[in-house]
Formats: C-alpha cells, structure tokens, sequence
C-alpha cells in the first residue's frame, strides 16, 4: 500500500498541473464560449465550498446548514480588507469616512509589484478563512451541544443573524451596511504578460486548498471524523475527544467555506450580503449530495455539473422557442413522445416485474400490472405529457410548449429530486475518483 | 403603551399565524422526526392557490377550494419527498425535504414568473377597525381568537379521537404503534392533513395583512415558525402556538424598536438561548437516549 502511494501522488499532481495548462490555454484562446469560462470559474469555488461542506456532513456526520453565513464572513473580510484607498469614498458613497483607510493588496502591490498583489490576495483570502474560523469557534462553543436537526436549524440561525448584522446602518462604515461593496482587488486584475489568469487562479487556490482538505481527512484527525460519523459512542469509548474534534472539524470546514467565500466576492468584482441566503447553502447540501456524501471527488465533479446544468446547458429551457415549420414540429414530436414512452415503459416493466416476485404477491391470483403508487403516478404523467404532445401536434402553434423563463429551474430541481429519492448515494457514493482505477479482486 | 399597542398587536396577530405554521411543523416532528422544510413552501402556495382561484370563483367558494387544495398538496408531498424514504436515515429525509422546498419555489417562480401577485381582498376580514384607537385591519384581532379556537379544536381532536389516540401513538414510538395495528401510512397522512389545513388558514391571515405574493414570500415564516416550534418544545402542540406568540411578538417590538434589521435575527437569537437554556423546549418532553 505504501509503495502505492508515491506513483498516486505524481499522477494526480501531474493530472492537476496539466488540467491548469488546459485551462489557462482555454482562458486566452479566441473562441471559447464565454460560458464555459463562467463555468469554469464558478465550478471550483463551488467545488471547494461543497468539499468543505463535506468535511462537517459527510466525514464528521454534523448536519450544519451554516456554510452561507461563514461564506459571506469570507467575502465580507477579503472585500473590506482589499478595497483600495482611492476607491473607498466611491465604495462608501452613503458613509463618509468609510471604508478602513488602507487595502492589504494595494500597499502590498506598490512596493512589490504583482507578486506583492498575489501575496495580498492570498493573505486577505487566509484572513477571510481565518474570521470565518473564529466565529465557527464562537458559534461552535453553543451549538455543537446539539444533535442532527437541532443543529441545522441553530447553525442556519447563525448564519441569519450573521447577515443581519453585517447589513446593520451603525457597522456601515465597515460594511457598507446592505450596500454593495465593489471595485476591490480581483482575478482580473492579474496578468502572466500578455495571459490572462481569470479563470487558472480560482483553479489553483480551490486546488491547494482541497488538497490540504484531503490531507487533513486522511490524517489521525480525518481518520477520528469519520469514527464519530460512524458512531459517537464507540468513538468516544476509543479515547476520542468528541467536544474537540467537532468543534476542530466545524473551524475547519468554516475556515475554507471562509475561503471560498472570499473566492466568490472575487469571482463577482462585487459582495452584497442578500445573495447569501438559506438558499445558498441547500444549493451547496444539494452539490454535497448528488455528489455523494463523504466523497471529495464527488462533491468536485457535482459541483461542475450543477454549475454547468444550472448556469449553461439547461439555459436553452429558458427561452422561448419557436420551431420553423410543420416538419421540425412534427419531428419534435415524435422524439419527445419516444423519450416519454420508453421512460414509462422502463419504470413501469421494472416495478412490475419487482413487485409480482415479492413473497406476499404469489398465490394472488395473476395479474397483468402490478403496480406501487410511484408507478402508477408515472403512468399517469405519461399519459398526460403524451396528451399534451398531441394537442401541440394538432394545435397551430409552433411555439415550444413550457419552455420560458424560470422552466430551467423546475427541470433542473426535478433532476435533483430523482437523484435524492433513487439514487440517494449519489454520483459517488462514498468512493473517490482513484477508487474507481483499481482493480475489482483488491476490494474483495 | 399607547406607542407599543400597535406593534404589540401586530405581533400578537402575526405570533397567532406563525403558531398555526408552527403546529404542522409540530406534529411532523413529532411523528417522523422530520423538519418539514416544504412547509413554508406549501404555505406560500395556499397563497398563490388564493390569488388563482379568486381571479374565477367567488371568494368564500375559493377559501374552501383553498384549503382543500393545499391539503391535497401536503399529503401529495408527503408522499413522493418522504414516503419512500420511511426506512432511509433521517439525514436523507431532511435533505429530501429541502430539495422538495426547492422545487415547489421553482415551480412557483416559473408559474408566476417571479412577479409579486396582488393577493385578493377578502371582504370583512381585510375591513380597517379602530381598537382604542389605533386603526387596524380586522385581521389583525381576529387571528389570535382564530387560532385559539383551532388549537383548542385540534386538541380535542388529539385527545378524544380514535386517529389522535393513533398520532399519540406514533409520536410516541413508531414501530410499536405499527405492532399494535396502526396503519402508520395513514396516521402520518392525516398529519400531514392537518398540519397543511392549518397552513392554510395561517396564509389566508397572513397575506391578508400582507396584500402581495411571491415565490420565496414563504421561506422566512416557515422558518420562524419552525422556531416557534422548537421554542415551545417540539412535539408539543400549545408549545407551538406560545412559541408563536412570543416569536411574534418580540420580532414586531424589535421593528418597534427601530431595528428592522435585526428583526429576523432575533428570532434565531431566541432559538439558540432556549436550545442553550432548555435544549427540549419549554414544553418539550425529555428524550431518552439510546444507544
């Protein structure tokens, strides 16, 4: 196993080096849709605040529904500390004389040039994570007492009142109060000559930081998480502090959610606090679960695919279409008739099949369709889109039925919801990416 | 005092609304053991069910039609979110019971479109009084009655009927409850029954004191009455409605206050000084530990 470990190491550095040629090759080349940048850009943010939210729910097994309070924490403590001077009576307009008279980035940046703004941002983005720590440390002293539900609720608690304070009139002259704060030091503002670093510097930060993550969870004080996940009590009886331990794993994941929240104020040029709302972090839970609970690459991988479905591929929902003649429609018609009936038939034969070899169903008498109500309510779904498809066949109309604003929302969180009821394991499981490379017989 | 009437008022009546939000979240809990997060959601929708069925039917017809289907639309959540999950670990459920927050709150943006809908006016109830001289809508004095008068219904409910024996029962210990006959399916639709009829009545108090609707209107009362459950001690039906009470009120004195801001944070203040003080609630029985 040791031997293993050195090759596994080069390989994955290698992997991710090469990954950041690729990326910084895609960020100057003419051409490339500007979404997938966007993409991109947004996916390793939110792939690092997911492993950090991983780090409490899925290898701790807290339940901790706060990650938007210590994000804005982060992005709060980055933006406030690296608005430059000149900038600062443009910033505070409704305060005058805020603002906090000096940015780490700008005085870093005279004397040393890029590399003094790079050293700026990554000492503004540490000191983001570590406000975020002492807070979760403040907040952990009450709350970690508590179990699963009460938990969420108090953390999410936490995390409003959080908001609430920093949009308060008297804090104004740090915060802004519920005004935005902008025109701080961010990933444009970086240059390798003539290359642009946008999109590779959100890479490199999430990446250094999810390797230190998986250190950490592969370390005794990884190994003594996931023993309390497990079971407390056993832990505890191994000589595991559980007070310690949660509070560390709670700082920790609060630290680089921090951290990525710093990201995301940089990644935007601009921090308001309304956007960090409860819906914020069911967003992030949601990335954690479909890319498997207690798996890091998992909660990676989700993290792209629901940026990328969320902001990029499902957009084409959201406008209205409308088909150039009677064939396309007919056409269209027809594929979506076949999707709908094979879904049908697929679930339907399935359960069917399930549901007569069950104990109890023999000797009942033979029926043709045996059915749960979760079979019964696709069927019926069916029928309907089916119906709706043949009015749209009959009707005049070439419009695309459904698709308008707000449709892309509703496809993607049905996806979601499929994903939570029957794959609950989500994409991963609790396996990681080279787990999947090795060979069967090893396992057994 | 004549300086805090009207916002004592205010906060009696919107801790009367909270409380009903917060008995359906009770009596879930109490049950399943699950936050119901899709239940602010099912409450904004009574909200918008309201704006819809007014536009065509009349509007005493449409309080019933109202209430009859955000009922539906409870158990119908209850079946697809939580049903399937009986046997899952509770994590799951509640993850389940937030994407289901999630999808209802899309649906509604794309239905609406995100827009505010002017909710209806509902003659007598939304006609302004004067109470000592303060002028205020009807709403405001009638809902604490209101809800006093249901509770007091519910809980004869729980306590004389053959189905509250049954929710006892369950509330009391799942499986056993099942040994002993209880179709537990049936006992935790009814829940879910109750807990949306009440959310109904809770919408139709609220927004009529509100006038607008939109998609995520929901997601913060849902919340505080959450709250107000925990507060009055989870599983616990008058916990839920002094809860309530006192939710409101201390978030309408704080906005007296000149505080607005912080008139959301206080309610998680409270949650996190009672889970400190009294982890179970005031009312809340002592769990017992297993191991």
């Amino acid at each position: 196993m040791k031997r293993n470990r050195i090759p596994q190491f080069f390989i994955i550095v290698g992997a991710f080096l090469l990954l950041l040629a690729v990326v910084l090759m895609l960020d100057n080349v003419p051409g490339v849709p500007v979404m997938l940048l966007i993409v991109l850009r947004k996916g390793a943010i939110y792939a690092l605040v997911a492993v950090s939210m991983n780090i409490l729910n899925g290898f701790t097994g807290l339940f901790s529904l706060g990650q938007a309070g210590f994000m804005l924490l982060g992005a709060y403590t980055y933006a406030i500390l690296t608005v430059p001077v000149e900038n600062q009576a443009l910033v505070y307009q409704r305060y005058p004389n805020g603002g906090i008279g000096f940015s780490v980035t700008e005085s870093l940046g005279r004397v040393l040039g890029q590399p003094g703004l790079l050293l700026g941002v990554i000492i503004c983005l540490i000191l983001g994570g570590i406000v975020a720590g002492v807070f979760a440390y403040l907040i952990g002293l009450p709350v970690l007492r508590l179990k699963s539900d009460y938990l969420a609720i108090a953390t999410l608690g936490f995390a409003e009142i959080i908001r609430a304070v920093v949009q308060y009139e008297k804090l104004g002259p740090i915060t802004n109060g519920s005004n935005l704060l902008s025109n701080f030091t961010n990933f444009s503002n970086f240059h390798l000559g003539s290359l642009k670093l946008d999109t590779v510097m959100p890479f490199v930060f999430a990446g250094v930081c999810i390797w230190v993550i998986t250190l950490i969870i592969n370390s005794t004080y990884g190994r003594a998480f996931k023993a309390i996940r497990d079971d407390e009590v056993a832990a505890e009886a191994m000589g595991i502090n559980l007070a310690n331990h949660k509070r560390m794993s709670f700082i920790i994941s609060s630290f680089f959610a921090g951290i990525s929240g710093a990201m995301l104020a940089m990644y935007q040029a601009s921090v308001q606090a309304t956007i960090f709302k409860a819906a914020m972090t069911y967003e992030i839970l949601l990335i954690v679960v479909l890319g498997g609970i207690g798996s890091i690459s998992g909660s990676i991988i989700a993290a792209f695919l629901f940026v990328g479905s969320s902001e990029w591929w499902l957009r084409f929902l959201d406008n209205t279409t409308v088909l150039p003649n009677f064939n396309a429609k007919l056409l269209f018609a027809i594929i979506f008739a076949a999707i709908v009936v094979s879904i049908v038939f697929l679930v339907v034969y399935r359960q069917n099949k399930a549901q007569k070899s069950r104990p109890e169903a023999v000797g009942r008498g033979r029926k043709i369709l045996s059915l749960k109500l979760s079979g019964v309510i696709t069927l019926v779904v069916g029928t309907l889109l089916l119906l709706g498809d043949l009015r749209f066949l009959i009707s005049p109309d070439l419009q695309v039925p459904l698709l308008r604003s707000g449709f892309r929302m509703v496809v993607f969180s049905i996806i979601v919801m499929i994903v939570v009821l029957f794959f609950s394991r989500g994409l991963m499981g609790d396996r990681e990416l080279p787990d999947l490379f090795r060979t069967r017989h090893k396992r057994l | 005092m004549a300086r805090i009437l009207p916002y004592l008022l205010g906060g009696i009546s919107v801790g009367g609304q909270y409380a009903l939000i917060a008995i359906g979240y009770t009596m879930v809990y109490g049950i399943l053991r699950l936050i119901n997060f899709a239940h602010g959601d099912i409450f904004t929708a009574a909200g918008f069910f309201m704006v819809y069925a007014a536009a065509s039917l009349p509007i005493y017809v449409s309080v019933a039609v109202v209430i009859l289907l955000t009922i539906f639309m409870g158990v119908l959540v209850e079946r697809v979110a939580y049903k399937p999950l009986r046997s899952a670990p509770r994590m799951s459920v509640m993850i389940s019971a937030i994407g289901m927050s999630y999808l209802l709150q899309n649906v509604m943006w794309y239905i609406t479109g995100g827009l505010a809908k002017r909710y209806p006016i509902i003659p007598w109830i939304s006609n302004s009084v004067t109470i000592l001289g303060y002028t205020t809508k009807r709403v405001t004095i009638i809902t604490p009655f209101l809800t006093l008068i249901l509770v007091v219904a519910l809980v004869i409910l729980i306590q004389k009927t053959k189905i509250g024996m049954a929710m006892r029962a369950a509330s009391r210990d799942f499986e056993t409850a099942q040994l002993m006959g209880i179709k537990i399916d049936n006992v935790i639709s009814f829940t879910f029954v109750v807990g949306s009829a009440l959310a109904a009545v809770g919408s139709l108090l609220y927004f009529s004191n509100y006038a607008t609707v939109t998609p995520v209107v929901g997601a913060m009362p849902g919340l505080k009455a959450f709250v107000a459950a925990v507060f009055g001690g989870i599983g616990s039906i008058p916990g839920a409605v002094l809860g309530g009470f006192i939710i409101g009120i201390s978030e309408t004195l704080t906005k007296g206050a000149g505080l607005t801001t912080f008139s959301d944070a206080v309610t998680f203040a409270l949650l996190i000084i009672i889970l400190v003080v009294k982890p179970t609630g005031l009312f809340g029985e002592k769990p017992t530990q297993k191991v």
